[in-house]
């Protein structure tokens, strides 16, 4: 139960989007259109459920104070939590590149459609993020795995309801100099607060 | 846009002045035509979480200006022996080191800082506008260039997080740095005069209905149009 709770926390009261801004470059860049938008959030959801446990067991066994007892008693007291920063973004950076070879091979029609947003994932804040919320949290790893996958669809659900509402603002008259990012702002801001009347379930 | 100022700067004289009308422009332009913010909208993943309070945003705005800094004048330097195909990877080390650095010097020196920045600390590696200088500019220029662009790029940065800061904490708390601004007000007219604050400018919300708003004024007043 607490994990379902955890899940239903991750996607919709603590939006990566509208409650901690992050992925918000790649959130206004590939808005423009719904199918694109669904292309980023899938990639998004696999690459967050997939480096987020990975980033535990290396913070677990590795990069924790005293993770490297099991070594021998020399190491019982080493703390390489300093190295977090460089470790995750190293293996979020190898996990993207091992998932779009893998994408590649295996299901060429599926990378056809992606293949752009794959690469760019690794700079995605929302990715790094999900690792370092995870460590900050001292989550457990199956909770580690439950938060990586809600938060990859809070911001797939995000994404692809801000490209719909773009798609239908194409008709719309805008001022000019809100055109574009000014007037996605404003939007994404109205959004975020139809996300905030989550924030009174307590779970 | 990016890619304007690095083709820019390829016709170099021999004897340039340490401080000529090109590498001016090289600072100048960042900050309002060519603005990282709102012109090229990059780096908003982590300059909208930390403006709440203008001391955080402060912080947040040295640590972008020092990184950026060191970033492109490290790998100005590393320009020509860096592989192509490796070059994303060396730029996030460089850019995670840079960052350690950062971490490590506020957790010693300012630790109630560091536990109210807490992740968002670590994000500077992942904010696009550090990436895109590295990119575009460090790995085509000069070092003394590529510091002077690292440096008006993270200004213009500052300097839209710091206006969005100033109006959330003002509306949003009644204060400026801490500085009890409303109560003043509210104690010069006496008793029954006082400022209400609005807990909507404290939440997400309130951040990206500022910054839109300040794209407005900024846009209308550059004439910048998105088509």
């Amino acid at each position: 139960m607490e994990l379902v709770s955890l899940a239903i926390r991750s996607i919709f009261i603590e939006n990566m989007v509208f409650a901690y801004f992050l992925g918000m470059c790649s959130f206004l860049a590939v808005s423009k259109k719904v199918s694109t938008a669904l292309g980023l959030g899938a990639a998004v959801i696999f690459v967050l459920t997939v480096t987020v446990p990975v980033n535990w067991l290396l913070n677990e066994f590795v990069l924790k104070e005293g993770a490297l007892g099991f070594l021998g008693e020399t190491f019982a007291s080493v703390d390489l939590s300093f190295l977090r920063f460089i470790m995750f973004i190293a293996v979020i950076a190898a996990m993207v590149q091992l998932v779009e070879m893998v994408v590649e091979k295996f299901a060429p029609a599926l990378y056809g459609s992606l293949g752009i947003f794959l690469p760019l994932i690794a700079v995605n804040c929302a990715i790094l993020g999900g690792s370092l919320f995870m460590a900050g949290r001292d989550y457990t790893l199956a909770e580690g795995a439950v938060y990586g996958f809600g938060s990859g669809v809070g911001f797939f659900l995000a994404i692809v309801a801000l490209a719909a509402i773009r798609e239908k603002l194409k008709y719309s008259n805008v001022p000019n100099g809100l055109k574009g990012l000014g007037i996605t702002m404003l939007l994404t801001g109205l959004m975020g607060l139809a996300f905030m009347s989550f924030m009174g379930i307590d779970l | 846009m990016s890619t304007e100022t690095a083709e820019k700067a390829i016709d170099k004289k021999p004897a340039e002045a340490l401080l000529s009308k090109r590498r001016k422009k090289l600072v100048t332009d960042p900050l309002v035509d060519d603005n990282p913010i709102t012109i090229q909208v990059l780096g908003i993943c982590s300059a909208l979480a930390v403006t709440t309070q203008m001391q955080p945003t402060l912080v947040m705005a040295i640590s972008v200006i020092f990184v950026l800094v060191m970033g492109n004048l490290t790998i100005s330097l590393m320009r020509n022996i860096i592989p192509t195909r490796v070059r994303i990877i060396v730029q996030l080390a460089v850019v995670a080191t840079l960052v350690t650095l950062v971490n490590e010097v506020l957790k010693a020196f300012a630790f109630d800082m560091y536990k109210e920045l807490s992740v968002f600390i670590g994000l500077i590696i992942t904010n696009c506008i550090i990436m895109g200088r590295l990119e575009a500019f460090a790995l085509g220029n000069k070092p003394y260039d590529s510091i002077l662009d690292g440096f008006g790029s993270a200004l213009g940065y500052s300097w839209i997080i710091l206006a969005v800061a100033f109006f959330r904490e003002l509306w949003g708390s009644g204060t400026v740095f801490g500085i009890p601004v409303f109560d003043t007000i509210s104690g010069l007219f006496g008793e029954d005069f006082s400022l209400a604050t609005n807990g909507l400018m404290v939440s997400p919300v309130g951040a990206f209905i500022i910054l839109g708003l300040i794209i407005w004024v900024q846009r209308t007043k550059t004439g910048y149009v998105e088509h």
